[in-house]
């Protein structure tokens, strides 16, 4: 961080409330008999149902090519001879894209590196011989039908020269580290001297968990149609971040921003993978050499192959305590992988920065690079596996002094931001524990490990802090479009993966405008929209009400110039109107109102449209702001298989004001079932002598089925956050992370067996 | 090729190699039915042949000619969402949407076995005349579509509340 930025910060940090976004609370945080906190159905759910949502690869064009992608397999090297005449006189072919052909391409700019980047890598792609990673696509079919093109390309002979590649995580260890980044900042943190502090401390954990890589798998494989007409490229994504997409392509192919279209109006699910990878940039590439539209869809295998996962990570967790459980020492230090051609430190520290208060602190990621595809975002990237190495830690201190481990936490509560100094925006976690402890009868857990059997299975109990923090990124804006009819639409360039985007959005926007949700159009998932929303960091909820609130200022003012002075609202002030029954009305007094068709019929406008951009995002900055949960699970342990099976599980959360108790609670169960993933069966494996990913399928890279799962309860504080727009915190994220500690603690509790490597599988229960 | 999908009689020239889900998708536009694997790992795909369910990306459309095939978009009449379609939406068992036309097709194919009394995995006593249908027998029979999104405590409630409701296939020798 410069000097500059620094003052900035403490500038910010100091500054009176009312200067900062947040700083006089959203007045709908007010607005208790609303759209807002009913359980809606999700508005696209008759679409979703009936098979009418269409995705990316679904999309008709006259005169379709369809595109096949073959694989480099070796890790590093350069090509030496690609044979492809095969190929080319394959049926059906219409193109063969190598290194040797292909249209003269910039570097994708990774992102990180820009406000509006979105590249996975920052490598010029097809342009020369170099092999980065096994995996890496070397060649492109294009053909009439999809069988045409996967034969093909299968007749595709690649020679290589190869170059010695760092393919094993403990090799490259051993090799030396370098220290992380993350959002361009140093992953490293000193407060006190925590070393001498722990080595001092009468109570102590010291321990080293790890944790594999990850891949989202969405169900929806990654996918793209594409078109150019003339230098205008269209682009029917699968995408969270359109905005991100255009501007890249934009910079690769050396054309506008303006000339990339993209639209994404469904995403069969993301949780960090849908942003910009090879193959839509190569089906751009392509598309252009044949003057041919084209679909590129990746098969499972080669999702693996060109779209990153969650990078391994190393951690120790050293607590240092006093006989009472008070914290003197925290030390959270490890490794983690990335590439030569990524910005994307895992962070896994950040949790461990504001859970815990502490005399001292030595946090700190070091990174090592390795030649595979760039590792990337994965639904809490950080927190997620961050949370298993230190709410295993809490646990394991918490036997070690003989104390229940949810009075061991809330011990240590924080009355401020323990690393920061800020004063929390809002903070429910005590709350939270005591109304979950309640709900999932945890007095009946035995401390003494091993203490409850049922025939062949032992029988534990373990619990867990979550937390994500409120993340809200610069670029919000909207546009509100209010007919004459009394109708609105509003427009932002924002993302519907699932999360219930669409839906929350048009129960808040009824609210703040005073309409009824059948006379409100969200419009979303397409460039030509405003905003610079990634659906990503649980962030975009808060972006969309932000950029709203702004426009929604600017319709009020708007609006009451046109009522002029012959309205009931003559004379205020647009902070002190707000929407009410189809129009504006005084806050204090809702008698002094006028509908929009009122407002717009007496100035003769058949409609009144604004934008507006969202304040800039300085309460992050002013205040410490985190959503936390409490996670309890009761697992079965079977004594002879060393089958793990989850039979409880309830998360208990604090995430401000939930706006829909239906989809925000799919939202939670989604992520905690993800959480079951990546305790008990997720793992992508490389083979260390050549690089490649060992098990690219569904059949061998393991996620959560039916019978895996059991029902979930979910219950939360619905404590508004007076600093957020509409009071809300994220909810996309929060669910995944503590469960993997909450289920390892289970075990011990059930078997004895500490496992500090996931995923808990039989073999290291036996 | 002639085949007979929801009801309707299709005709198409395709490569041999086409699956059966392939042609529904790029070639008849039937777009409902998904693909998320292409190997038969995730169920996205899942169709109702003649009453019984299948994937079908694992199978060559070529076999198929003349079967009556179900798919998402043959579930609605007269635009009327199916019971279980409703209940999908009003328990919430869906969050993207896109394992969701393959796992209706696959509860109602799945209706259909327990009716018939196919035993699973978790059946206590698989010599029994009828299956006691419950929570595990449902998501045992289920376990073959994946949903990422981790809808599935809202898909099995969807289900058991319309399981009696599900019709069962017509005769595998019916017009």
């Amino acid at each position: 961080m410069s000097i500059v930025q620094a003052a900035l910060k403490k500038a910010i940090a100091l500054a009176p409330d009312s200067w900062i976004p947040g700083g006089s609370p959203d007045p709908l945080i007010r607005e208790r008999h609303g759209h807002v906190g009913q359980p809606v159905s999700r508005i696209d759910g008759p679409l979703k149902v009936a098979g009418k949502a269409r995705f990316a690869a679904e999309f008709p064009i006259e005169g379709l090519t369809y595109a096949a992608l073959h694989y480099s397999s070796v890790a590093k090297g350069r090509i030496v001879e690609i044979r492809t005449s095969e190929a080319e006189q394959a049926p059906g072919v219409v193109l063969v894209m190598t290194h040797r052909n292909a249209p003269s391409l910039a570097k994708a700019p990774a992102f990180g590196t820009n406000p509006k980047a979105a590249g996975g890598d920052d490598l010029a792609i097809m342009q020369d011989d170099r092999i980065h990673w096994n995996g890496q696509a070397v060649a492109l079919v294009l053909a009439e039908t999809q069988e045409q093109a996967d034969h093909a390309q299968s007749l595709i002979r690649v020679d290589y020269e190869v170059d010695a590649a760092s393919t094993s995580f403990e090799q490259a260890i051993a090799d030396g580290t370098e220290p992380g980044q993350f959002m361009g900042e140093p992953l490293k943190l000193r407060i006190g001297d925590a070393d001498a502090l722990f080595a001092t401390a009468p109570a102590k954990v010291d321990a080293t968990y790890r944790t594999p890589g990850h891949n989202h798998n969405p169900i929806e494989l990654h996918a793209a149609t594409l078109a150019w007409s003339g230098d205008e490229l269209r682009v029917h994504d699968a995408s969270q971040a359109v905005t991100h997409a255009a501007w890249t392509l934009s910079q690769i192919f050396g054309i506008k921003e303006e000339q990339v279209h993209v639209t994404s109006p469904f995403v069969g699910g993301g949780f960090g993978s849908k942003t910009l990878w090879h193959h839509q940039i190569l089906g751009a590439a392509a598309a252009r050499l044949a003057k041919r539209p084209v679909r590129i869809v990746l098969s499972r295998e080669g999702v693996f192959r060109t779209v990153g996962g969650r990078a391994p990570t190393e951690q120790r967790v050293a607590l240092g305590a006093r006989r009472d459980g008070t914290f003197d020492a925290i030390i959270h230090t490890g490794v983690t992988a990335m590439t030569p051609h990524n910005a994307m430190t895992e962070p896994f520290i950040i949790a461990t920065r504001s859970l815990y208060a502490a005399k001292s602190f030595r946090l700190e990621v070091d990174t090592v690079k390795l030649n595979t595809v760039a590792n990337t975002f994965m639904r809490a990237p950080g927190e997620a596996v961050g949370t298993f190495a230190l709410e295993s830690a809490i646990d394991e201190l918490a036997a070690e002094i003989g104390m229940d481990p949810i009075e061991l936490r809330i011990r240590n509560e924080p009355e401020r931001d323990p690393t920061q100094g800020l004063p929390f925006s809002q903070r429910g976690i005590v709350a939270a524990w005591r109304a979950g402890a309640e709900r999932f009868e945890w007095y009946k857990r035995q401390q003494r490990p091993r203490s409850v059997r049922d025939g062949d299975w032992l029988v534990g109990l373990g619990c867990a802090t979550a937390t994500y923090p409120y993340y809200r990124m610069p670029g919000g804006a909207a546009r509100i479009t209010v007919t004459r009819d009394g109708r609105a639409i509003v427009a932002v360039a924002a993302h519907e993966m699932g999360m219930g985007t669409a839906t929350a959005q048009t129960q808040v926007i009824a609210d703040r405008l005073g309409l009824s949700m059948d006379q409100v159009k969200f419009h979303y998932g397409d460039t030509s929209l405003p905003g610079i929303v990634l659906a990503g960091g649980s962030q975009q909820t808060a972006s969309v009400g932000a950029g709203v609130v702004a426009a929604h200022r600017a319709l009020v003012a708007e609006m009451l110039k046109l009522a002029g002075n012959d309205s009931p609202l003559a004379g205020l002030h647009p902070s002190e109107v707000g929407g009410f029954d189809g129009g504006l009305c005084a806050l204090d007094d809702h008698d002094r109102r006028e509908s929009y068709a009122s407002i717009l019929a007496r100035a003769q406008r058949t409609e009144i449209s604004v934008e507006a951009e969202a304040s800039m995002p300085l309460e992050m900055q002013h205040w410490s702001m985190h959503s936390h949960a409490a996670m309890f699970c009761e697992a079965r342990v079977n004594e002879v298989t060393g089958e793990v099976r989850i039979s409880r599980f309830l998360g208990s959360f604090d995430c401000g004001r939930i706006l829909n108790p239906k989809t925000a609670a799919s939202q939670f169960r989604g992520g905690i079932i993800m959480g079951l993933g990546l305790a008990l069966m997720e793992e992508t494996q490389l083979d260390e002598r050549t690089g490649r990913i060992m098990n690219p399928s569904l059949a061998e890279y393991h996620v959560p089925v039916h019978l895996d799962v059991p029902a979930i309860d979910v219950i939360w504080t619905d404590e508004a956050d007076p600093r957020t727009p509409m009071g809300a915190r994220g909810v996309g994220e929060i669910g995944i992370t503590g469960v993997g500690a909450a289920v390892a603690n289970a075990v011990f509790n059930a078997t004895g067996k500490r496992v500090r490597d996931l995923p808990i599988t039989l073999d290291k229960l036996l | 090729m002639q085949f007979v999908i929801n009801g309707r009689s299709l005709d198409a020239d395709v490569d041999l190699r086409t699956s059966l889900l392939d042609l529904l998708r790029d070639h008849f536009g039937l777009s409902g039915t998904k693909k998320g694997c292409n190997q038969g790992a995730c169920g996205a795909c899942t169709v109702l042949v003649d009453g019984n369910r299948i994937n079908s990306c694992l199978a060559l459309a070529v076999q198929y000619q003349g079967r009556k095939i179900t798919t998402v978009e043959g579930l609605t009449s007269n635009g009327a969402l199916h019971p279980l379609q409703e209940a999908f939406v009003a328990h919430d068992g869906f969050q993207c949407g896109y394992c969701t036309p393959g796992q209706i097709c696959s509860a109602i194919g799945m209706a259909n076995e327990l009716r018939t009394g196919v035993p699973s995995y978790v059946t206590a006593d698989v010599a029994a005349e009828a299956i006691t249908v419950d929570f595990d027998e449902i998501r045992e029979r289920m376990s073959g579509n994946i949903c990422r999104c981790g809808a599935y405590n809202g898909i099995i409630e969807a289900i058991s509340e319309t399981l009696g409701t599900i019709p069962l296939p017509e005769a595998k020798d019916a017009p």
